[in-house]
């Protein structure tokens, strides 16, 4: 399933002008950004920045306030089509070899269905009491509720269903191979170590079959060791993979060494976005993560 | 142990055995002074109408007997209990010393119970004898002995279902003799052995008590079918319903009201009552989809209260308080179980009239109504829907991020449930042939609701062994009439301290790769919805 990425990447995620209020707090104010195809585009800043915000209108959690936020099916000249799909009302519409989408119009889980956005949370959200197995099972619903022909196909024991069935347990296990957890598949999620829930919230929002994938904070929480095994992880899904990775992380280890692209962000506004040595070296971004003044950016910056 | 009480106990050993202390014996006997002081003026004296005129009357014995007991019950808790916890042992490590009592009592009770069930004259003896030392007595010995006979019944027949299973399996498991196959673990046999029970209850149950018995165990199947329906929406999807009789109502008077107006049959009634319920759920539904936990009951509630109050008021349709009456009775495909009907059952089949015939026939609908309940139920849990629903109640924010409707799928959680409520309803209705807004109480709900948490949420076994205590047993209680709420109570706060989760509270996954296991309860979550 390998992708030959394109020289120029294009598009896949679009997020103009989002503006995001809570009564008179403005935790998202004005941002625009975009993600490339194939990329991992990381969104760093510190505490309070409203990266989590920005996430939770991505993935439909919350309405913004204004903004816009298209996403890509297929090559980001389906962006062409934006114009008429906002205009004329519209959640989404297929365009010349693909489909555009507008995020902040469709309700969570059409995003999760239809556009296919997945996420994973900040504090894990895995369905404790069900196995490591049925965790990945839940993912692929939508697939499995339709091979069951909306629950009365599969309440008279038609075969297609045990067929996609025996195949979504495939599916499940391929990805429990891929994360080490193939011997606990029947053990409890809420059982699993700390690292391994991690993992399997990846591996569940993989089951969806996503074409954007959203990681709010994957390394909290990890010693070193596992922080590097997530890195070859994101690698390994995103080489092998049609996908495209948006990252929420205060892990700079995690951040530098994987990410393509990083917008940073701070009280709501973005105020860099480059690759990884463009923000390393950007003042502005040193000035939001230590904290001095503006006037005192080029003496701190001689500092370091 | 202090230096100081060293001594004392050392004295103790000389006069008495190791096992019993001195100060546990002296305990026990300052116990049963006391409880001869109140036991001797509240029940040894008593004012009892004599020849039209009061007369104190004397019960020393009983009051002897009475301290007896209580002192023997502090003795053997202090011994057993009291001395092991002093001395640092947790409540835990006591349970192995409890073991070989625990066998040894549940040996007797079996022996006990075969013996009863061998020679039931026997048993009616005792219990009047029981009877004649307290009136209450009677009935405790009337429910111990009956647990006892219920429980060989089961045993006997789990283990007949062991050694045919053993028999029928041609390869023996290395390594594993005899004994240990026929005595291992009988979770798999338990299920087996009450379907064989329920089916050959009418068979099992003969004579005088043979209608009694099956009317109840009817009684109970309706409740364990409310039971079963119920668990769809609190169990599985996490969504507490206080409401639930609001659908067996619906589906009660559905029937009531068609078979009265049109007379149309039950089984044509039956899918009609189910539909009505149904869209009843999806009407509860809609409204209560954005509340959770304490906000959804309080909803729920209310709505079971407005059904019942808008049948109340509704005179023209359904007849307000009066209810409505002369339902038309379930047939045998048409062959009615009346005595002067024709052509009727007795009549076809060339039998003698006999009234319980109907009555075996209404039980065994109603075992119908619930295999089907407990069939669809455990194969909804193994589809897409009943998956959605479990992860609905562990997370309902993770199952959005998978793309799941939460909207659809509570709403199909309320239309199910509902669904067999409204089965039952039309049920209950064509057994009883009159309803009436007084059968559709919140305390139907409150009942049913316990059912399926003391069962454990979400397990079908335990919702069938609680409806068999609560229903079962408050009915067996009967003459104790409040006392019995009492008990009731006492009982189900024994049991969530004793099992929070409720009796059956492990979680059977619905699918495994490698093995199936069942998951500990701590890990589910009850829901928040």
């Amino acid at each position: 399933m390998s992708v030959s990425v394109p020289a120029e990447r294009d598009e896949i995620l679009r997020v103009e002008h989002l503006t995001m209020r809570f009564g008179g707090l403005v935790a998202v104010d004005g941002l625009s950004f975009s993600a490339r195809r194939g990329d991992i585009t990381a969104i760093i800043g510190p505490n309070g920045a409203g990266k989590t915000t920005v996430f939770n209108c991505i993935t439909g959690f919350y309405k913004p306030t204004e903004g816009r936020i298209a996403l890509a099916h297929g090559s980001g000249a389906v962006f062409e089509a934006l114009p008429g799909v906002t205009f004329g009302g519209k959640q989404w519409a297929a365009a010349s070899d693909g489909a555009v989408f507008l995020l902040e119009r469709m309700p969570g889980f059409e995003i999760a269905r239809t556009a296919r956005v997945a996420r994973t949370f900040q504090n894990i959200r895995l369905f404790a009491g069900m196995t490591v197995l049925e965790n990945l099972l839940v993912a692929q619903h939508n697939v499995l509720n339709a091979a069951s022909g909306y629950t009365f196909g599969g309440l008279i024991g038609l075969n297609s269903y045990k067929r996609a069935e025996k195949e979504a347990i495939e599916r499940s296990a391929y990805w429990l191979a891929e994360i080490g957890l193939l011997d606990r598949a029947d053990d409890p999620a809420g059982d699993l170590p700390y690292g391994a829930q991690r993992r399997l919230e990846i591996a569940r929002a993989m089951c969806t079959a996503p074409v954007l994938l959203c990681l709010d904070e994957p390394a909290a929480g990890l010693n070193p060791r596992e922080s590097g095994e997530l890195n070859d992880l994101l690698l390994k899904i995103r080489e092998q993979h049609t996908l495209s990775i948006l990252l929420i992380e205060h892990d700079m280890g995690v951040v530098m060494g994987i990410s393509d692209r990083i917008t940073v962000l701070d009280y709501g506004r973005k105020i860099a976005e480059g690759t990884p040595a463009e923000i390393r070296s950007d003042p502005k971004v040193i000035a939001a993560y230590l904290g001095v003044e503006d006037d005192e950016v080029e003496e701190a910056e001689a500092e370091l | 142990m202090t230096d100081a009480a060293k001594p004392e106990a050392a004295r103790g050993v000389h006069r008495m055995p190791a096992w019993l202390p001195a100060d546990a014996l002296r305990d026990a006997a300052i116990t049963f002074l006391i409880a001869l002081v109140l036991f001797g003026s509240l029940v040894g004296l008593r004012t009892d109408t004599v020849n039209n005129a009061l007369e104190i009357t004397t019960h020393f014995g009983k009051a002897l007997l009475l301290s007896g007991v209580v002192a023997g019950v502090r003795l053997a808790y202090d011994l057993l209990v009291w001395r092991r916890l002093a001395d640092g042992q947790t409540i835990a490590s006591l349970i192995p010393a409890l073991i070989p009592i625990a066998r040894a009592t549940a040996a007797f009770g079996l022996a006990l119970g075969f013996v009863l069930y061998v020679f039931p004259a026997l048993r009616s003896n005792l219990i009047a004898w029981a009877a004649g030392v307290f009136w209450w007595l009677g009935s405790i010995a009337d429910l111990i002995t009956f647990a006892c006979m219920a429980a060989f019944v089961v045993v006997a027949a789990m283990v007949i279902i062991r050694v045919a299973r053993i028999a029928l399996r041609r390869q023996t498991a290395e390594g594993v003799g005899i004994t240990a196959r026929l005595t291992g673990d009988f979770g798999r046999e338990l299920p087996i052995a009450l379907l064989v029970i329920a089916i050959t209850l009418p068979l099992l149950i003969t004579g005088a008590s043979q209608r009694y018995a099956i009317d109840t165990a009817t009684q109970i199947l309706i409740y364990v079918m409310l039971g079963w329906g119920l668990n769809v929406v609190v169990g599985l999807a996490g969504l507490l319903d206080l409401g639930y009789v609001a659908f067996y109502a619906v589906g009660a008077y559905t029937y009531a009201l068609i078979a009265t107006e049109f007379g149309w049959s039950f089984w044509v009634c039956l899918p009609l009552a189910g539909m009505l319920a149904a869209l009843w759920g999806i009407t509860l539904g809609f409204p209560v989809l954005r509340l959770r936990g304490d906000y959804l009951a309080i909803v729920t509630l209310a709505f079971g209260e407005i059904i019942r109050i808008v049948i109340l008021n509704w005179q023209s349709l359904t007849g307000g308080p009066n209810g409505i009456n002369r339902i038309p009775k379930l047939t045998f495909f048409g062959l009615s179980f009346d005595k002067a009907a024709h052509p009727s059952f007795h009549g076809v089949f060339g039998l003698e009239f006999n009234p319980v015939y109907r009555i075996v026939f209404l039980y065994y609908v109603i075992l119908f109504l619930a295999l089907v309940t407990n069939f669809v139920t455990l194969r909804l849990r193994r589809l897409p829907i009943g998956r959605a629903w479990e992860a609905l109640r562990e997370d309902e924010i993770a199952c959005r991020s998978v793309g799941i409707n939460t909207v659809t799928t509570k709403l199909t959680a309320f239309a199910i449930g509902a669904m067999f409520g409204g089965f039952a309803g039309a049920f209950f209705s064509a057994r009883q042939g009159f309803i009436s807004p007084e059968s559709f109480t919140f305390m139907e709900s409150a009942l049913v609701l316990a059912i399926v948490v003391l069962g454990g949420l979400g397990s079908q076994l335990g919702v069938v062994i609680a409806a068999v205590v609560l229903v079962g047993g408050s009915e067996r209680f009967r003459e104790l009439q409040d006392y019995r709420m009492l008990l009731f109570g006492l009982s189900m706060v024994l049991v969530m301290i004793w099992r929070p989760r409720g009796l059956m509270s492990g979680r059977t996954p619905s699918a495994f790769l490698h093995e199936h296991r069942s998951i500990s309860s701590s890990f589910v979550k009850e829901g928040r919805g």
